[in-house]
Formats: structure tokens, sequence, C-alpha cells
């Protein structure tokens, strides 16, 4: 008796797993090449440059924005219980616990992680990385790992970044615009965030989203098709599995931590 | 890629940025801080609200924090603050639990009395004044005034 | 098949068989290049021809078979083995295959800052000498797509005699050029050999310049192939190839009918 259904199901199972194997042997040789010579520290520096100066001026504006808009909805809703005081906590909680690391971590993906998986891409499909290898260099090492550990790097970096930015959005429109008190907000946010419970796990997230979308984009750049849809796919693919890979480890580590 | 100076340079400078926005969120947001050399405590039956982070006042000035709240032997509120070492609190200061405004954050506010003797590291403040509940205030004053209806 | 005696073979294919997908690509596929001599790989599209050049770098495995690079069989061998292996073996692909983000000086001297001990005034010396050869002095600080297709090639080909390889593969080195490009490229092809003494593989699907150049000729069909002297080839009876060279001509012959309709000679009669 043959039942196509289940058969399906068998298939794409089994793809999946081999999937996760590739990845499971493409992350371990990639993280081989951050502690085994030769070290390509100024492929490293040219990555960094590409996936975070260039991501710079988003990550910064989509910050301010954002902790203004928290400032403005923070104070509304706060105001209706006389509490406009707590309006910085408000904003810094849940900025540096939820949306500093995710909003950072889906904007690299958007600006860096497909970026990287394009280029990879396009060097497969153009015999750029057939090319290095036949010039006896590991592609892994000269190409993807610089690209995988530069995004890696960068985003606790850009997530502090965007923090940052966001209180200052928070503070220049809940008290320049709204006329709360500079000192209470500083007080509120200052008393309500606390290194243990929120700084830690808001830079662990940070760090995991950002080995999430190094090696997510780099891998699917790296195992494309040599044809022009395959550059494509591999683009789209990083973009959707990234950003809900990010959504689903944020519940997770989130759960795990107790908050 | 060609080796830029400039390049080089702003990459040095994102990380320098990132990296100050981390000690900024650690150290001033967070509150993370190296083992100060000043550590007091004091015993409430009731703090209401007091939380880790609290700031600690002389005449209204920050002179510390509450670093820990816990509950002792005698199941009352220990609380622990850490104290700018260079003050000088003699033994018998008063601790008391105040509250910014009629709904606002609690703060412990210490008192110094007249002693000559001062506090030393890890001491207690014997003298303390707990929370003062506005609910309980409340009930206290409805109370009251029910009594004093049926006199 | 033919095997002229006394000869060595430096890179040897025996009994080849590769599967891509639900295609059978190579079926026995037996053939070798000698030492010193310029091989063209002929063949339709599709044929498998550059399948036979990544078989020989080291990139695609086999099904079954033996491949031998310099008396080494490599279809089974360890990753960490075949990088010492291509040492040995300089490949210019069809595209060029440079990588965008280096300019061509870069290009051309990665292979000796990677492997080389040369200190950085001597590989600059070293590149710039193959770029003249190449005749890219020029172009030396352009990134590759700045350059023409003909450019590329020739930086491509800078690249892989760069660190003077005894074997050099070049995959379709004339597709897509005018014939100004395709004579250049040739000349640089035989040169290399003659001054050199490099063992050249060139494929193509180019007739004219593949008669001109080839000491040997591989005729590649249904996963096979067939070797011999250019002359050999030319007057061999077997269908297969005499229908490809068949093909080949009444391409040739139609396009000159079509230069003619469009600029019909005064008073000519056809």
């Amino acid at each position: 008796m043959r039942l196509p259904a289940v058969e399906r199901i068998g298939f794409k199972s089994q793809l999946f797993v081999d999937h996760l194997g590739g990845l499971a042997v493409f992350t371990l040789s990639v993280l081989r090449c951050a502690f085994v010579p030769p070290f390509r520290f100024r492929r490293f520096v040219d990555e960094v440059f590409d996936a975070g100066v260039l991501s710079l001026s988003i990550v910064c504006l989509s910050g301010f924005a954002v902790g203004a808009v928290l400032g403005l909805q923070g104070y509304d809703t706060l105001v209706r219980f006389g509490a406009e005081a707590n309006v910085g906590a408000m904003v810094g909680l849940s900025l540096v616990r939820e949306l500093g690391p995710v909003l950072t971590a889906l904007l690299v993906i958007g600006r860096a992680g497909s970026a990287a998986a394009a280029q990879i891409a396009t060097m497969v499909t153009t015999e750029q990385l057939d090319g290095l290898r036949m010039m006896s260099i590991d592609p892994i090492d000269f190409v993807v790992g610089p690209k995988a550990l530069a995004l890696l790097v960068v985003m606790p970096l850009l997530a502090a970044l965007f923090i940052l930015f966001a209180l200052f959005g928070g503070y220049l429109v809940s008290v320049m615009l709204l006329g709360l008190h500079g000192g209470t907000y500083f007080a509120s946010l200052e008393s309500a965030i606390t290194f243990a419970d929120d700084i830690v796990p808001s830079f662990s997230k940070a760090l995991v989203f950002g080995a999430l979308v190094g090696f997510i984009a780099t891998y699917r750049g790296y195992t494309s098709e040599p044809t022009s849809t395959g550059v494509s796919a591999a683009t789209t693919g990083t973009v959707v599995t990234a950003s809900v890979c990010v959504l689903l480890f944020d519940y997770v580590i989130t759960a795990l931590w107790g908050i | 890629m060609q080796p830029s100076p400039i390049r080089d340079l702003t990459v040095g400078l994102f990380v320098l940025a990132g990296l100050a926005a981390i000690a900024y969120l650690s150290v001033q947001v967070g509150g993370l801080q190296g083992e100060r050399g000043f550590h007091l405590y004091a015993t409430f039956d009731q703090i209401g609200g007091l939380r880790p982070r609290a700031p600690v006042v002389v005449s209204g000035v920050q002179v510390g924090q509450v670093s820990s709240i816990e509950l002792d032997k005698n199941l009352r509120a220990r609380v622990n603050m850490d104290v700018d070492p260079s003050l000088e609190l003699p033994v018998d200061t008063m601790a008391s639990i105040m509250t910014e405004g009629v709904l606002g954050n609690k703060f412990l506010a210490l008192e110094p009395g007249a002693e000559d003797e001062l506090l030393k590291d890890g001491e207690e403040i014997a003298f303390t004044e707990s929370a003062v509940l506005l609910e309980r205030l409340i009930g206290k004053f409805v109370n009251d005034a029910g009594l004093d209806e049926e006199d | 098949m033919s095997t002229e005696p006394g000869q060595e073979f430096r890179v040897a294919l025996d009994g080849v068989y590769l599967k891509r997908g639900d295609r059978q690509v190579l079926r026995g596929l037996t053939c070798g290049f000698p030492r010193g001599q310029i091989s063209v790989v002929l063949g339709g599209s599709g044929c498998g021809k550059s399948t036979l050049m990544r078989l020989v770098g080291g990139l695609t495995r086999p099904d079954s078979g033996v491949v031998r690079v310099a008396g080494e069989d490599i279809s089974r061998m360890s990753n960490r083995r075949l990088f010492s292996v291509r040492e040995r073996i300089g490949m210019l692909f069809q595209g060029g295959a440079l990588l965008d983000s280096m300019t061509v000086f870069d290009n051309v001297a990665l292979p000796l800052r990677e492997h080389s001990k040369l200190a950085e005034p001597d590989i600059r010396a070293e590149v710039s000498r193959r770029l003249v050869a190449v005749g890219l002095e020029q172009v030396g600080e352009l990134y590759p797509r700045e350059l023409s297709g003909g450019m590329n090639r020739r930086a491509a080909l800078a690249r892989a005699i760069v660190t003077d390889p005894e074997i050099v593969m070049v995959d379709e080195p004339f597709s897509g050029l005018d014939p100004i490009n395709v004579r250049r490229i040739e000349a640089l092809l035989v040169e290399l050999n003659r001054r050199l003494g490099i063992t050249l593989v060139v494929t193509s699907h180019h007739l004219a310049s593949s008669l001109r150049m080839a000491d040997r000729i591989v005729f590649m069909v249904d996963g096979r192939a067939i070797s011999g002297t250019p002359e050999a080839l030319l007057q061999s009876d077997d269908e297969r190839v005499v229908a490809f060279l068949e093909a080949e001509k009444d391409q040739s012959t139609e396009d000159y009918a079509a230069r003619t309709d469009a600029f019909p000679v005064a008073g000519g009669a056809a």
C-alpha cells in the first residue's frame, strides 16, 4: 500500500535533516577558521565595514524613531493613570529586553544578511569560489568565515547603538515635547533596568541573533544553485529563514531566562 | 579589496562607539559597578515597594543605592545598601522609607544622629522607620472617622 | 581510440562515469593529455567538456573511474592533499572567475600572496611582468567589472600562470569574443606552450582555432572520447565526427551567405 502524503512528509523531513546536518558541518568549519590560522584579519575588517558601518545609519535612525514612538505612546497611556513618571521605565524595559535586539537583527538581516547571501551566491554562479579552490584557497576560510564572524560581532554593537538612540528618542519626545521632567525620565529608566536581569539577556540575545544571521546568510549563499534564480532564492531564503529563526529564538531565550 | 585608511578608521570608530554604547548601558543604565567599600544594612517591618537600586539619600542628596533586599531569620525585611565611603554617619543614624510624591518611587532616606561614634563598614543602622502604606493610612482614617460618628 | 606509444600523459582519465541528476553525463570517458602539448577538447554544448575540466581540477568527483594528474589519482583524494596537487594546475574558467571585490592587480597577486614566501616588492614585480605578458599593464588598478570580456579573460590567464604551473586548463577561451580577440588569446596560449613548455588543455567548440593550435584533439561525444591528431580527426570516417565537422562547415557558409545577402556585390550573379 502506498501513502503518497506520508511519503512526502518522510521525504521532506529527510531533506530537512539533511539541511540541518549540512548546516552543522558548515558551522563547525566556519568556527574552525576563527581559531585556526591563517587569520584573515584584513578580510574581517572589510566585512565589518560592510555589515556594521554601512548598517549604522539605518539602525540609528530606526532606533531613534522607535524610541520616539514608544515615548509618545507610553506617555499617552501612562498619563491616564497619573503614572507618567514611569515613561522612562516603560521605554527602557521594552527596548532593552525585546525591541533592541530583535529589531536590530531584523534590520541587519534586511541590510547586511541579504547582501552577504547575494554576494556569496553570485560568487558561486560566476565560479569565483571554484577559482579560489583551484588556487588552493579554501573559500570558507577566505570568503565565508570573515562574513559570518563579522555579522556575529557587529550585532551586539549595533543593538547597543540602536537602544541608545531609542532612549534618546524617547527622551526627546517625553521631555522636550511633552514636558516630563528630564531627571524623572532617567531616574525611572535607571531604577527599572538592572544589569543582570535586563542588560545581560539583551546582549546575549544580540550575540545569538548575530550568529544565526551570519550562519544562515552565508550558508544559503554558499549552497545556492549556480544560476541567477539561485542567487535570488538565496537572498529571499536568507531574509525569510533568518527572520523566523530570530523571532523563534527570541521566545526560547526569553522563556529560558525566566523573565 | 584595496586597503584604505579612511575605511579602517571608520571601522575602528564604529567598534569604539558600539563598545561605548554597551558600556554606557551596562554601567549607567544597568547599574553595573565594582564592589564599593562601604556596605550598611537596616531591618524593617514593612518596606512597601522599595526595590533594589532605589536611591539612598541624605537631606535629599543621593549618596548610594539599595543593593539587595532579603528576609532575615525573624521574617523581617533586611535592606542592604552601598553608600559613599567618604560619608561620616553617626551610629544613631535613622533610616526611613519614603515616597516621591503620592504614587512615586520609594527611596531610602538617612537622617544622621548626634553621636560621635561613626558607623563602620558592614554595620547595621539600628533605628528604622518602616514604609507608610497608603492603603493602611486610608483604612485607618476611614475607621477613625467611622468611630467618631458613632460617638 | 589511438594511443601513441612513448607519450607521457600528464593528465589522464580512465573509465570515468558521472551522473548529474538523472542525466548520465560521462559513460566510461577515457582520454589523456600529453606533456608539453596543446590538447583541444572539442564537442557540442552539454557534452561534458566543462565537467571534464572540473574533474581534472578535483572540483567534481567521478562516480567511478580514475582521474590521474601528474601520476597521482585524485578521484578519491582528501581535500587537503588536493590542495597540494592543485598547485601544479592553473585553471582559466569560462567567465574568468576573477574576484570582483579586488583589483585586477590584486587578483593576479593573490596566489603569490597566499602561497609563495616572496616579499611584497618581488610579488609586485612578478605580477607586473605577467600583466605585461598578457598586454594589460595599463589596467592593473581597475576592477574586473570595468574590463571587457577579452581583457577579463587575459587577466584570468595571467592569474592562472602566475605561479608557474606545469598544467594549464582553459575552459572555452574563445566563446563570446570577436575574431581579433580570438586570435589574440590563441596567440597567447600558443606562446605559453612553446616558450614555457606548459601542458595545455583547452576546451572549445570553435573548430577553426582548434585546428590551428592543437597538437592533439580529444573529441567528446555521448560521454566518451575519440582522440587523435587534427589531421587524423579531419580524415576520420566516424559518423559522429563527420556530423560535427559538417555542422561547423554549414554554419560558416551560412554566415557568409547571410553577409552576401545583406551587401549584394554589384553586378554579381549567383
